[in-house]
């Protein structure tokens, strides 16, 4: 009877809501802005399924009801660009050519270097969105053929790293125009690469919010004509 | 019911996106043209944005929960992330600083280029 009630849709959608609110209390507690939500409530939903005995799949057709809310939110980020609308319109040239050849280069470069360390066409496939935030690199990643679950976590990853090394590396390569600033850690790391944008300025920080929502435009376009090109 | 009101103009434009990428062969995927139609929509004032301000804000606001259920499919993955994680975490940072040095320079790159245009003038 236990066994049932763990099983259930409403308990296991429950252990969803309950690991992410606990990763954000714990993100809040800390103060520490890089813990990412996903990647800490990953481990409590992991562990909890293990000690119940849940297969991972059952827990994921459960929460279809959760993960159907990634297109609404895809949608919703219409708004996030339009409220942006004034800084768009400011710096559209040098945003726009940022986006476009950020997004190719996010692409090929992923392409390049999984080939280079020998990575199959799978995890291929699955890391050429990972320049874009979470839920559309998780909607261009299931167009394509790749794998959503490592796609997000890529993304997760990808900012992480972003966010804890981009303004170092950008100090290392010389970038100190607000606006490139803004640009590369928008394109390169989301939304915590925005958060540390934020913390720089907040010109940094409205072009790089900016930017996440524009690469998700271009890659989603860009991907599928590249990949036809190079014919993957 | 402005609750309701904005869920319904969101899903209209998701079910909008999803109606042209089916027409275009799943090209582009469906909320990401949503997304753009909402976009465009908002900027020739067809909707009006504090209409949908709270459900927009509620869902970017709180994204990531909604791609909490289908990560944990790297639990299925893991046979093929452990074959050559180094490789994949490589693949990560060295990406992520390409995407960084490219975007910045491009900026930087057009900035300099104006300045020196408009000081010939």
């Amino acid at each position: 009877m236990m066994r049932e009630m763990m099983m259930s849709v409403p308990v296991l959608m429950a252990l969803t809501v309950g690991a992410y609110l606990l990763a954000v209390w714990i993100r809040t507690r800390s103060k520490i802005m890089l813990l990412n939500p996903l990647l800490i409530s990953l481990p409590i939903i992991i562990t909890t399924l293990w000690l119940c005995k849940i297969p991972a799949q059952h827990y994921i057709q459960c929460n279809s009801m959760i993960s159907f809310m990634l297109g609404p939110c895809v949608v919703a980020l219409g708004l996030t660009l339009y409220e942006q609308r004034m800084t768009i319109r400011q710096y559209l040239v040098p945003i726009l050519s940022a986006v476009l050849v950020g997004s190719v280069v996010g692409i090929l470069s992923v392409v390049a270097l999984c080939k280079w360390f020998g990575l199959g066409s799978m995890m291929t496939l699955s890391l050429e969105p990972k320049s874009v935030t979470v839920p559309i690199a998780m909607e261009v990643s299931k167009g394509i053929g790749g794998n959503t679950a490592i796609t997000a976590i890529s993304v997760a990853l990808c900012g992480l790293f972003g966010g804890i090394f981009g303004p170092l590396i950008l100090k290392l390569l010389r970038i100190k125009n607000p606006i490139a600033l803004g640009a590369a850690m928008g394109s390169g790391s989301h939304g915590i690469g925005t958060a540390r944008a934020l913390e720089i300025g907040a010109l940094e920080g409205a072009v790089s919010g900016l930017c996440i929502a524009l690469m998700g435009i271009t890659t989603a376009v860009l991907l599928p004509i590249i990949n036809m090109l190079i014919g993957i | 019911m402005e609750i309701i009101i904005g869920f319904g103009i969101i899903l209209t434009f998701l079910a909008m996106g999803e109606c042209v990428s089916v027409l275009i062969g799943h090209f582009v995927p469906g909320s990401v043209l949503g997304m753009l139609m909402l976009f465009i929509a908002l900027l020739l004032k067809w909707v009006k944005p504090n209409r949908i301000e709270k459900v927009a804000h509620f869902l970017t606001g709180n994204m990531a929960i909604f791609f909490i259920p289908a990560s944990m499919g790297i639990m299925d993955q893991w046979g093929v992330i452990k074959l050559n994680w180094l490789g994949w975490i490589g693949v990560i940072v060295v990406t992520t600083i390409c995407v960084m040095a490219a975007t910045g320079y491009t900026v930087q790159g057009l900035s300099s280029w104006g300045k020196r245009k408009g000081g010939e003038k």
